[in-house]
């Protein structure tokens, strides 16, 4: 066995998550999954039923290769393959995201609703009881005073940017939530709102470049 | 070719009919030739307010079943030579004219008149459809309230999707109350809507009284409200007139004690 880990495994609220490396061979991989399977996590990987999700990081696999590391997984009869995910598929499916960046220009009035596959750069304001839905980030140059809800297909890394954050609701994913008093700073900064563990954040603008700096540097672990 | 203008407002209450009864008065007091029609039918008011409910013969839905000419149906107003009212039907609903009838309605009257001032019905169905059919321009009423901002914000909506261009009146003001922040200010009102401003109106007893008397508020010019509905008449014939000072002038005795000092 050499010195340096190449499947990290870790435990997660619904299951466990196998983070395959992205650089080494895909035979000594394969090696490692089984080495680890059979021996070295024996203990860990026995017991109760556990759903498994593998990540492989920014390698793409074939489909046979794919099936293969299934079958390795599914020998140990408590473990139960859900997802082999890759990066390289889903910066893929960014980039189709970006291309559906979409500007608008106008008002959203009261029981007017707007919806886009993708994200949104609005150039006017949302009044209360209109309503804005997208797949992925709003940005709303002027006052956001109505509904937004981003990354409305479960996107939970999407954001609501707003010149005037003043609204009436707010939902990310699938967390809705409602401005509490001490969101009304009062001084009139451009805010966004995010999720954090779940929960809905706003801060200030210039902190955004800061939050998705993070999630570049931890892309790939 | 005159021109058609709608009065609305999607919340009910908030003095559409009002607003109506004495933009059509002023209009009348400034000479202009002005035709009032009332769209709210099953409901009609606009007669009451103008204390014409007892001259009525054939009505709005009678002109566009066919039952009589337009001519016959036009109610002419007790003060003013040049001033007609179309009244709603109170027996029917409605459902029972389309917007093609009333556009047609509002056609013909608009060869004959300078001004027809169309009072809608409280909200956005069919009644709100078939005022809005044969207007030019619309005045949207609101109130200092959150709701009534709310529903003329829909309305305008519906209105810009219609082609209509839309202006605000705020009605029904109490400056102590705005001065003290109780009430939602002008700037605030228009910086939700976005639409120009034509004219604010004081709250004013005077009112709820003349619209009793079937006496519109317009012809007492003593009332803040008849001023102000004036000035926006003024302003609908392209005039530039200033926006009402809200402020009350202190009375004499209020100024004296203020001026010894005791206030």
């Amino acid at each position: 066995m050499t010195d340096k880990q190449r499947i990290t495994i870790k435990g997660v609220k619904d299951g466990l998550i196998f983070l395959f490396d992205d650089q080494c061979e895909l035979s000594e991989l394969m090696e490692e999954l089984q080495f680890k399977l059979e021996k070295s996590h024996q203990q860990l990987l026995s017991g109760p039923l556990v759903h498994v999700h593998v990540r492989l990081g920014a390698r793409s696999l074939e489909e046979e290769d794919k099936e293969r590391i299934r079958s390795l997984i599914r020998q140990k009869g408590n473990l139960l393959v859900q997802s082999i995910e890759s990066e390289a598929a889903a910066e893929e499916g960014d980039a189709a995201g970006m291309q559906a960046f979409k500007l608008m220009t106008g008002m959203i009035r009261s029981g007017q609703t707007v919806e886009h596959d993708g994200s949104l750069l609005l150039l006017g304001d949302v009044n209360p009881g209109g309503t804005v839905r997208c797949t992925g980030d709003i940005y709303v140059l002027g006052a956001l005073r109505g509904m937004a809800h981003a990354g409305c297909e479960g996107r939970e890394e999407a954001i609501i940017a707003a010149s005037l954050l003043r609204p009436t609701q707010l939902r990310i994913g699938d967390v809705i939530s409602r401005p509490p008093e001490e969101w009304m700073s009062g001084d009139a900064s451009m805010e966004y709102a995010y999720l954090e563990d779940g929960r809905m954040q706003i801060d200030k603008m210039n902190q955004l470049a800061r939050m998705r700096k993070e999630t570049m540097l931890f892309k790939g672990v | 070719m005159g021109e058609a203008i709608v009065i609305t407002s999607g919340k009910g209450g908030v003095g559409k009919t009002t607003t109506s009864a004495n933009l059509g008065t002023a209009l009348a007091l400034l000479g202009k030739k002005v035709a009032m029609v009332d769209t709210d039918i099953g409901l009609r008011n606009l007669d009451v307010v103008m204390g014409l409910e007892n001259r009525i013969i054939y009505d709005l839905v009678d002109v566009a079943e066919g039952r009589c000419r337009l001519q016959q149906a036009l109610v002419k107003d007790k003060r003013f030579e040049e001033l007609y009212m179309l009244p709603a039907a109170q027996t029917k609903d409605k459902s029972d004219v389309t917007p093609e009838q009333v556009k047609d309605i509002v056609l013909e009257l608009k060869r004959e008149y300078d001004y027809v001032i169309i009072d809608c019905p409280a909200g956005i169905e069919q009644g709100f459809r078939n005022a809005v059919a044969g207007a030019d321009r619309a005045i949207v009423v609101t109130t200092p309230e959150n709701a009534a901002v709310r529903d003329a914000d829909r309305v305008i909506g519906l209105l810009e999707g219609s082609k209509v261009p839309a202006k605000l009146v705020v009605n029904r003001i109490r400056p102590a109350m705005v001065k003290n922040g109780e009430m939602l200010d002008i700037d605030e009102i228009c910086q939700v809507l976005a639409v120009d401003l034509l004219g604010i109106v004081p709250d004013d007893e005077r009112v709820i009284k003349a619209a009793n008397s079937g006496e519109p508020t317009v012809m007492d010019p003593s009332s803040r409200a008849a001023i102000a509905y004036r000035n926006i008449a003024r302003r609908i014939l392209g005039d530039m007139v200033p926006l009402m000072q809200l402020e009350e002038r202190p009375g004499r005795l209020r100024r004296l004690v203020k001026f010894l000092g005791m206030g």
